[in-house]
């Protein structure tokens, strides 16, 4: 591998991230799958940046998800997002950030599809004004959080408690970075460093200390591709898209897999279960798994939050072994009481991968 | 005194268009970019299909044009006309006037960096035509291991390719490609060597022999299909993925080196020269010839003409007999002044 | 071990890298027109068993090339020898197919 090569790609696939003052829009399905992950966001960009980060409960789905399992016209879409931007006009932003990688790409193929005919966004003002007499100005900035936290990676990095670095050896942990299909495969000048290598992810891993790994399927989708999962018949294809993966980046020994789709980290997390009772096989060492970590997860984790504050006890894979490596402090009696200390009683463990 | 010809570009077609002038009583002078004579064919090894040495051709090209002027290391300033006359000012201060001008600017590689998916400059073993042929001329290069096991061959990298501009085929390839499989099957016999391809092209004089050849004598494996990507694994191997489209069926395979057969693209000091002096240039980026069959060698300005891969993508031999063809008409058109 | 009620699928993918080349290079000692097949497919075009079952010398070679089983595509073959007449590089397909069938069946 020759790491100037590759720096050389990433300086071409550059995009203007502006320091502050952001819409932000959350993701349909986030909260439900790693529940404490926006609400990180949030408290890093507030509280420990001193950004503005402004949202407003009154959004909704950008129909992304509708979208891409074929059940409504991009023309509704589109109207859908045509709303979104009213609200965020309304409360005085011009710089949109989603939580969600498909919606990011959502609004990135609309304004690009606008870009190109702009009778089809006159249209869609008339059918926003008809719906609900609201009309929106286009954003100026359009970036994923993700994008976000790599902006302010070094800032974190300079509050960082703990780095990827193995606690007991000094050694980088080895990280896998997964990147959302939608995010750059669509438009790879929209994303930081492109769509073959991608940067936005190894960026942080590189700032946080860690390695990243680059292995031959690095590139596959995860496997989700949403009626694909969505359709029960489907779902060994999903599965099996997976197991491609880690059965490509097991010689590397991966410590740790970092994400920024709310699919991806999900998926790469639940199927290793799956993976394992039915082949028997787990892809990290002692019988345990990979764990699998969403971009604000891991920079909480770095900035010192408490693991189980963080939503690691919803993960299928134990993230233990990483915490171990890191040097994270946890209580392992606390792992699953709720945050106002309530037992929520441990869940059954399964025997085919092991789970702390 | 003896008429001045002023040939832009010193590779083989300015040679060869220099050769011929001298003999026909002009005083050709070669005005080269670089620093050395023979463009593209100086940094080859063997040429097809007759393994006939790229130096040697050079060389007696550079023998033959000893009594011409030739200015290397020189760009040209400004191009300008005034009747029936050009005047050429170089950057090294001097100023020529000639009736007629011959460019022989040939062409530029693809830049195989371009093709991300391909990790030209990212993976340890992926190189192009151009640096195996310098490797084979000497040139050190330590991403060609010593005892490779399994080699690819990458058709049409940057040809035919509208995504990357380019939708041309770039003609020498395909026969390019068996030619350099040939080669290191010869140094590296143990190796098996797979030439992936979406047609092979083999439309010149013992081309198809060729193929024959490096199948039935050398064993090169053909498969049809366009390599989508390469990844590199834990032991720095490659790994490439393409669909076997005769079968349908995708495949990968594991690589100890990956050539990347860049193809042709108009240099682009042609396009600038175009600028200069309003010649047009043609659908596929080339300069437009007055005629693409019966005035190959003719732009749409008066005394202005031209030889080689200027005008598309040619093979050696087309573009020599180009070169020839040049020379004649520019002795034709002066005569005729 | 939990039924998920789905499964991991079988990967069509072709790994070159796993193709048993001693027993490739064996065939193409015992029959050297097995390289030179350059896909035309007029053998497939003319074979009599094609129709009913699928079979072609190209077919039955791009199989064994890549490490496929051809078991079912040689069971049909007739053993005619019209593929012979029409191959333009003249690769002796009789010959061809018995050796395939001595050392791939």
């Amino acid at each position: 591998m020759i790491y100037e090569g590759k720096q050389k790609i990433w300086s071409d696939y550059q995009k203007e991230i502006p320091d502050d003052h952001w819409y932000y829009v959350r993701s349909c399905i986030r909260q439900n799958f790693f529940p404490a992950s926006e609400r990180m966001f949030t408290e890093i960009t507030r509280n420990v940046l001193g950004k503005d980060m402004y949202e407003t409960p009154f959004h909704t789905t950008c129909g992304g998800i509708a979208y891409h399992a074929d059940t409504i016209p991009q023309e509704t879409v589109m109207t859908i997002v045509a709303r979104q931007f009213a609200l965020m006009t309304e409360a005085g932003y011009e710089n949109y950030c989603p939580s969600c990688i498909t919606s990011f790409g959502n609004y990135a193929e609309i304004l690009e599809t606008w870009r190109e005919f702009p009778e089809l966004e006159a249209r869609i003002r008339e059918n926003l004004w008809k719906a609900c007499r609201r009309e929106f100005n286009k954003p100026k900035y359009l970036a994923h959080t993700s994008d976000l936290i790599y902006h302010w990676r070094e800032q974190i990095r300079e509050k960082a408690k703990h780095l990827l670095i193995n606690r007991e050896t000094g050694e980088p942990l080895r990280i896998v970075e997964h990147i959302g299909c939608h995010y750059a495969k669509m438009f790879p000048h929209k994303g930081v460093g492109g769509a073959e290598y991608p940067y936005v992810l190894a960026g942080m891993v590189e700032s946080w200390g860690g390695e990243v790994i680059d292995y031959p399927e690095r590139r596959h989708c995860c496997g989700y591709g949403f009626r694909q999962y969505h359709v029960k018949a489907n779902r060994g294809y999903s599965v099996s898209n997976t197991h491609k993966k880690f059965e490509s980046m097991e010689p590397f020994h991966p410590d740790a897999i970092i994400t920024n789709c709310p699919g991806c980290p999900y998926f790469l997390d639940r199927w290793q279960y799956v993976i394992a009772e039915q082949t028997g096989k787990t892809y990290g060492r002692n019988g345990y798994g990979i764990p699998v970590f969403t971009y604000e997860e891991l920079a909480g984790l770095v900035l010192g939050y408490d693991p189980w504050d963080l939503g690691l006890q919803l993960h299928q894979v134990a993230v233990e072994p990483l915490l171990d490596k890191m040097g994270v402090e946890y209580d392992p009696k606390a792992k699953y009481l709720g945050l106002n200390k309530e037992d929520l009683m441990k869940p059954e463990m399964p025997s085919s991968i092991k789970c702390c | 005194m003896k008429e001045n010809v002023v040939i832009i570009g010193g590779g083989v077609a300015g040679m060869e268009a220099a050769k011929q002038l001298l003999t026909l009583g002009y005083n050709p002078v070669i005005v080269e970019r670089s620093a050395q004579l023979g463009g593209h064919v100086a940094g080859w090894h063997k040429l097809f299909p007759d393994m006939s040495s790229a130096q040697e051709l050079v060389k007696g090209l550079r023998r033959d044009i000893a009594e011409a002027n030739v200015f290397l290391e020189t760009r040209l300033n400004s191009l300008q006309r005034t009747k029936s006359v050009y005047t050429v000012e170089l950057n090294n201060g001097v100023r020529l006037t000639s009736r007629a001008v011959l460019i022989a600017s040939g062409f530029e590689l693809f830049d195989a960096s371009k093709k991300e998916e391909y990790g030209y400059g990212v993976y340890d073993h992926v190189i192009t035509n151009a640096d195996l042929e310098a490797w084979m001329n000497g040139r050190e290069d330590n991403r060609i291991p010593a005892q490779p096991q399994s080699i690819g061959f990458v058709h049409c990298v940057g040809s035919r390719d509208l995504k990357a501009g380019n939708s041309q085929c770039s003609k020498v390839c395909c026969t390019t490609a068996i030619k350099q499989a040939i080669e290191l099957k010869e140094r590296f016999p143990e190796a098996e060597v797979y030439c992936f391809y979406m047609d092979l092209r083999l439309f010149g004089k013992k081309y198809e022999d060729f193929y024959i050849n490096a199948q039935r004598d050398f064993g090169v494996h053909f498969i049809r299909g366009r390599v989508s990507e390469v990844g590199e694994t834990i032991d720095g191997r490659l790994q490439i993925k393409a669909e076997d489209t005769l079968l349908g069926k995708p495949l990968k395979v594991q690589l100890d080196l990956l050539v990347l057969m860049s193809g042709m693209v108009c240099n682009p000091i042609a396009k600038q020269l175009a600028d200069k002096i309003r010649l047009q240039i043609d659908s596929d980026g080339f300069l437009k010839s007055r005629d693409n069959i019966a005035a190959i060698g003719e732009s749409n300005q008066p005394g202005i003409f031209y030889a080689g891969a200027c005008t598309g993508t040619k093979t050696v031999p087309e573009t020599l007999a180009e070169a020839r063809a040049a020379a004649l008409s520019i002795h034709t058109y002066l005569m005729n002044q | 071990m939990t039924d998920f009620g789905f499964h991991l699928s079988k990967s069509s993918q072709l790994d070159l890298s796993r193709v048993d080349r001693e027993r490739l290079n064996r065939l193409y000692e015992l029959e050297p027109g097995a390289r030179i097949c350059m896909t035309c497919g007029s053998c497939g075009a003319t074979c009599m068993a094609a129709p009913y079952s699928g079979m072609s010398v190209r077919k039955m070679l791009l199989h064994i090339e890549r490490g496929l089983d051809v078991k079912p595509l040689l069971s049909k073959c007739m053993l005619c020898g019209k593929c012979t007449m029409v191959c333009p590089r003249g690769i002796n397909t009789r010959n061809l197919i018995l050796n395939v069938c001595k050392l791939y069946d």
